[in-house]
């Protein structure tokens, strides 16, 4: 018992800890969120979530489990058909730049150069044109792409696309910045640099930041909270802080016990969903192979 | 260089069994010219100014027809495009009119318009304008729904989005679509040149054909030939090119 509890204090595990935020308090609050597609299929069920001003939050879980969703419920881009999202207590109405969504591709509009794309985002938010340049190059410069101002976005590598994506997003202030699996089409090595850069870049401007992944050791390695999701119906099955100092590491050896503790959690979700699903589908399909899940297997992380 | 080449080879070798088969004497020269007597038609066409004359007119008529096309065409696609109305009850019209060719237009222009430039005109407009539409509204419906949806959450809207947005993502479309626009008006011009004298190079070809010149038939045929060639490769490739390889559409950088 006693070797047990040393165990636990000695493993890096103790930094992982229930999240409790009051309704009050929080930036985000999401309460008995629920949307239901129009092909009956559940997304969320009860969602409840407070965000707290300034924490970097990732929304991990299989796909199916409606982490894209409820992302997308806060940028307003989908109108969830139950429950409410508010933001410093107002209700959502539709999507608005101070809650910047940014995508998996970096999306940047092709006829314009990496500096053009972002003095035309800063145009639409109604900065001055004399002062649209400047801001745009301190952003260019912050994602270390000086240099490449002038370049066209096709001319561009994945990543310095998506560097030049997430100046854009920054240059535009939001107040909250929702990322839906912005790195999930870069390569290993280019991730892990993009990870990096944006939790330096987190670290000095403390935006509120929703990250969705599926990918596990990303969810550690950038989020000061993970909230872990299960599919069918879309819910969370849990929510910890993770008190592991910044800049953290991708080799860190507590980050990758944790790594491996939420993996375990993440198959206990996945396992009865499973054989939910084989039982479901016995009747119908005799032959059916259960050792191949159709769909819902956690990815492993790269 | 290779390419250029064979081109050329492929010209040499046509024009060789074209002077190969008037030779030979199958059908007598009047009828068959060979390409030295189609040449000389044709320098004496350019020589004596009538050749130039004639497409000054045609050009010019093709011109303003064009730019009328443009101007209703572009704004027409743009509204069925993004009007519900317009997609409605416009569009049905629009694409039920396209399937009729243009040169169906003629006799009614006669009776409405005589026998004046008019006629022509409205001709050459039916025949591109519901292509320049056609093609401007599915290049609009076609843009990549991903950079609609950022344009939102970056909070671009009203004019700014349909100048700033949905106009450049849509032009490689809308100019592929204009390049077809005046290939046909090109064609509708000629049909109604040919139909009745006009002074153009319609009615050169109809001149030669009154006259039993068959050396300035042909060379007007070759007149047309390198006129239609050289606006769409100066005009319209180049600016195409230009607009693919800025937009990134092209794999060469």
């Amino acid at each position: 018992m006693l070797r047990a509890l040393l165990g636990r204090w000695r493993s890096s595990l103790r930094l992982l800890r229930p999240a409790h935020v009051e309704p009050e308090r929080a930036k985000i609050s999401v309460a008995q969120l629920g949307h239901q597609y129009a092909n009956k299929v559940v997304a969320l069920q009860n969602v409840d979530l407070n965000v707290r001003s300034g924490e970097f939050v990732c929304l991990l879980g299989p796909s199916g489990c409606g982490k894209s969703t409820l992302l997308y419920a806060l940028a307003g881009q989908v109108t969830p058909t139950g429950g409410t999202v508010r933001i410093d207590g107002k209700a959502i109405r539709g999507p608005g730049p101070e809650r910047l969504l940014m995508f998996q591709e970096a999306a940047l509009f092709p006829w314009l150069t990496v500096r053009g794309n972002i003095t035309f985002a800063l145009g639409a938010k109604g900065v001055p044109r004399s002062e649209r340049r400047e801001r745009a190059d301190m952003y260019i410069r912050r994602v270390q792409l000086t240099g490449f101002e002038d370049t066209l976005p096709h001319q561009l590598s994945g990543g310095m696309k998506m560097r030049a994506s997430l100046a854009r997003a920054l240059a535009m202030d939001p107040t909250v910045l929702l990322m839906d699996e912005p790195f999930g089409s870069l390569d290993a090595q280019t991730r892990i640099h993009m990870q990096e850069l944006l939790q330096s870049i987190w670290l000095r401007t403390g935006k509120t930041v929703v990250f969705v992944t599926h990918d596990v050791h990303e969810a550690l390695m950038l989020g000061t909270r993970v909230v872990l999701m299960a599919p069918r119906p879309g819910r969370v099955v849990s929510d910890l802080e993770v008190h592991l100092p910044m800049p953290r590491k991708p080799e860190d050896a507590g980050l990758n016990e944790m790594v491996r503790h939420l993996r375990g959690l993440l198959r206990d979700v996945e396992e009865p969903a499973r054989a939910e699903a084989a039982t479901h589908r016995v009747p119908e399909r005799p032959a059916a192979r259960p050792t191949l899940p159709a769909h819902g297997m956690p990815r492993p992380a790269r | 260089m290779k390419r250029y080449v064979q081109k050329l080879g492929m010209f040499l070798l046509l024009l060789g069994s074209w002077e190969l088969l008037t030779r030979v004497g199958v059908w007598s020269p009047h009828l068959f010219p060979g390409p030295l007597t189609v040449a000389k038609s044709l320098v004496a066409m350019v020589g004596d100014g009538r050749l130039a004359e004639a497409t000054l007119r045609s050009l010019g008529r093709l011109g303003r027809a064009y730019l009328m096309s443009v101007a209703i065409g572009v704004p027409l696609g743009l509204l069925m495009a993004r009007l519900a109305f317009f997609r409605n009850a416009v569009k049905p019209v629009v694409s039920g009119l396209q399937a009729l060719p243009s040169i169906c237009w003629l006799p009614l222009a006669l009776l409405w318009f005589g026998l004046t430039d008019s006629a022509i005109l409205f001709v050459v407009v039916m025949g591109s304008v519901l292509a320049i539409a056609i093609a401007t509204e599915d290049s609009v419906n076609g843009v990549d729904p991903q950079l609609v949806r950022v344009a939102s959450t970056l909070g671009v809207k009203g004019m700014r989005f349909q100048l700033g947005v949905m106009l450049p993502a849509a032009l490689p479309g809308i100019v592929t679509g204009l390049k077809l626009g005046w290939s046909f008006a090109w064609r509708a011009l000629l049909a109604g040149e040919l139909l009745f004298v006009s002074g153009g190079l319609g009615q050169l070809l109809t001149v030669g054909r009154e006259l039993m010149d068959v050396a300035q038939v042909m060379a007007v045929m070759v007149a047309i030939i390198l006129i239609g060639m050289t606006v769409d490769r100066v005009l319209f490739q180049t600016v195409e090119g230009k607009l693919r390889r800025r937009w990134g559409l092209t794999n060469a950088v």
